[in-house]
């Protein structure tokens, strides 16, 4: 038998998957950062015409995986599998955003690295000839999310300068079964191990983060045995400018200097005018700003290669009260355009 | 008049300059500087320190919640004074009654009138 | 190898040694301006109360308190609290209309989870902590004044 697996975690798939289409919705602070001319729709206030946060988070999903089909010019009947997750207790951002759609429908947890996760998993769904077509999604809601994780939005706090501003939003691919014509295509997955450095603050995830990010950067380049520069861009999901700072220079103590990076976090907000401190962040911001910033150009052939690492912090409100460091993770994926 | 203003602007200010630095050196999140301010100014009310502040400072002391703290310990010792053992239980709450009551109506005001809003 | 070397301690240094700090220096100077400046009208209201309208110290303090607090927790539900807070920091977190706030900003927050488990029970989510540990503590003063008055 003939195992896919290389080296210590990763796969390569036998055959590339076609990522058909791609999809982002996001809030209208999203909408005014520097790439909001890229995402498909941008609402114009974080309520989605819902009366609570959380109902706006799933009214934001349905519409992503509607646009994601309409995108791929497929009917919902013809998507195998969904597998998507979120940031909310008990992912009710995503279950009841795919409640109507009728798609089968496979929870994800990775916290922010979810979307990572379901690209990497849906590809291996498709590759193995278990589904032809499948939705990977990925979604979050800044006052959701803050009213689960911290404290309610009118309490007169001050945000340390290390944190990091939750993404309102969702992403969505279709992944097929399709070597036909140019376009993005997955080729391999590095699923990552759990990290944990000692990290304890919840207001410095990116920072938490940034190991579990090398980690599985540096599984991917000694299972593959690849250069880093053979990639344009090496893209983190959600470490924000301390963390990224912190993944550049944990590689660099391993001897592997990376000179192509960038972070979603990063790139969604504008540092001087947003005041989102160290970045966006949240499963939204990674699944967001690829499918509206980098899918498009990896299409086109405008970037021919890149490694897309969604990065996650698998704690909990319960944990971090109960004085526990964060556990951190990162799925990998390679994308690359095929002509 | 004006120095009064003076004295309260002054000594409220340098309360809350010890709660920033408080936030800023310790990470110690806002709920932990309330109970810990209060704690405190209970403390200093029971030792007969705050009284002096209050007399000297005013509003500068009794605005800040140290001076919420230094209410519920002379609030105990007054009914102490009154009714004896019973004003433990008692003070506490009986002094400070009035701002937990607004307090609790405001919120609860807010509650019926506003809607949650989104941070910019 | 396929794991990163880099331990615990090394990693936790290079976090301390990157990580962004919070101004300290401005930021104590904003709280201590707009912690004075509320703490310095309350005591123009005190003593407009006091000398104008002739009511007694004790109500008038009350009174203060009350004002403060309301005006705070109106403040809160029109989302103003929070910017100020943002900018004042301690200043606007340590005087009592930071109790108001941290009980208001709960209550409306919280209203989609109804007016008992949402309302009512977050309401005390902040301040909760402050009466419990202001009790305990007035209690301790108490049983010691009370020793002390009968020796």
């Amino acid at each position: 038998m003939n195992y896919k697996k290389k080296g210590t975690q990763t796969i390569i798939f036998s055959e590339p998957i076609k990522i058909s289409s791609a999809a982002s919705v996001t809030g209208p602070k999203e909408g005014k950062g520097p790439v909001a001319k890229e995402f498909d729709v941008v609402l114009s206030d974080e309520y989605a015409g819902a009366d609570s946060w959380e109902k706006a988070e799933s009214l934001i999903v349905e519409k992503t995986i509607k646009i994601v089909c309409e995108k791929a010019s497929l009917t919902k009947d013809k998507i195998d599998f969904a597998l998507a997750g979120d940031l909310l207790n008990q992912e009710i951002g995503s279950a009841f955003g795919y409640r109507e759609s009728e798609i089968p429908f496979i929870g994800l947890f990775g916290a922010c690295s979810t979307f990572g996760e379901a690209i990497g998993l849906g590809s291996c769904l498709v590759d193995g000839r278990f589904a032809e077509n499948i939705i990977a999604s990925a979604s979050s809601h800044f006052c959701a999310a803050e009213r689960q994780f911290r404290f309610p939005l009118e309490l007169g706090s001050q945000r340390p300068p290390t944190s990091t501003w939750t993404v309102t939003g969702a992403g969505a691919v279709v992944l097929s079964k399709n070597t036909k014509g140019s376009g993005a295509f997955v080729t391999g997955a590095t699923f990552g191990k759990i990290i944990d450095l000692g990290v304890k603050d919840a207001n410095n995830m990116g920072a938490a983060m940034a190991p579990a990010a090398a980690d599985t950067v540096l599984a991917f380049l000694r299972d593959t045995k690849t250069d880093p520069q053979t990639f344009d861009k090496i893209i983190t999901g959600d470490l924000g400018y301390l963390g990224g700072e912190l993944f550049l220079d944990i590689l660099s103590k391993e001897g592997i200097n990376i000179s192509n990076y960038t972070d979603c976090g990063i790139e969604i907000f504008d540092k001087k005018t947003q005041d989102t401190h160290c970045g966006g962040s949240g499963c939204g911001c990674s699944a967001t700003v690829f499918c509206a910033r980098f899918y498009p150009k990896l299409v086109s052939g405008e970037i021919e290669k890149v490694l897309f690492v969604p990065t996650g912090a698998l704690m909990s409100a319960t944990s971090s009260q109960q004085g526990e460091t964060i556990p951190s993770i990162a799925h990998l994926v390679v994308v690359e355009h095929r002509r | 008049m004006i120095f009064d203003f003076l004295k309260a602007f002054v000594c409220g200010g340098l309360i809350c300059v010890v709660g920033q630095i408080l936030i800023d050196k310790t990470k110690l999140t806002s709920a932990r500087i309330l109970v810990l301010f209060v704690v405190a100014g209970c403390i200093l009310g029971g030792i007969g320190v705050y009284e002096p502040f209050v007399n000297f400072a005013g509003c500068g002391a009794t605005t800040p919640l140290p001076g919420f703290g230094y209410l519920l310990a002379k609030g105990v010792k007054e009914e102490i004074d009154n009714s004896g053992a019973i004003g433990i239980f008692t003070g506490g709450l009986k002094s400070s009654a009035g701002g937990i009551s607004a307090a609790i109506l405001a919120g609860l005001f807010c509650a019926v009138v506003f809607q949650p809003k989104s941070k910019k | 190898m396929n794991h990163i070397t880099v331990t615990s301690n090394e990693f936790l240094k290079m976090v301390e040694k990157s990580s962004p700090k919070s101004n300290i220096f401005t930021n104590c100077l904003k709280a201590f301006f707009s912690g004075g400046l509320i703490c310095g009208a309350a005591e123009i209201y005190f003593y407009f109360l006091e000398n104008h309208l002739t009511i007694s110290k004790e109500q008038a303090g009350l009174l203060v308190s009350a004002t403060l607090i309301v005006i705070a927790a109106i403040l809160t539900g029109m989302g103003i609290y929070s910017k100020l807070g943002k900018f004042c920091g301690a200043g606007t977190i340590v005087p009592i209309t930071g109790f108001a706030n941290s009980m208001a900003s709960p209550a409306v927050e919280f209203k989609k989870e109804g007016f008992i488990l949402g309302v009512g029970a977050k309401m005390f989510a902040v301040a909760g902590p402050v009466i419990v540990y202001g009790v305990l503590t007035s209690a301790i003063v108490g049983i010691i004044y009370f020793i002390g008055s009968k020796l």
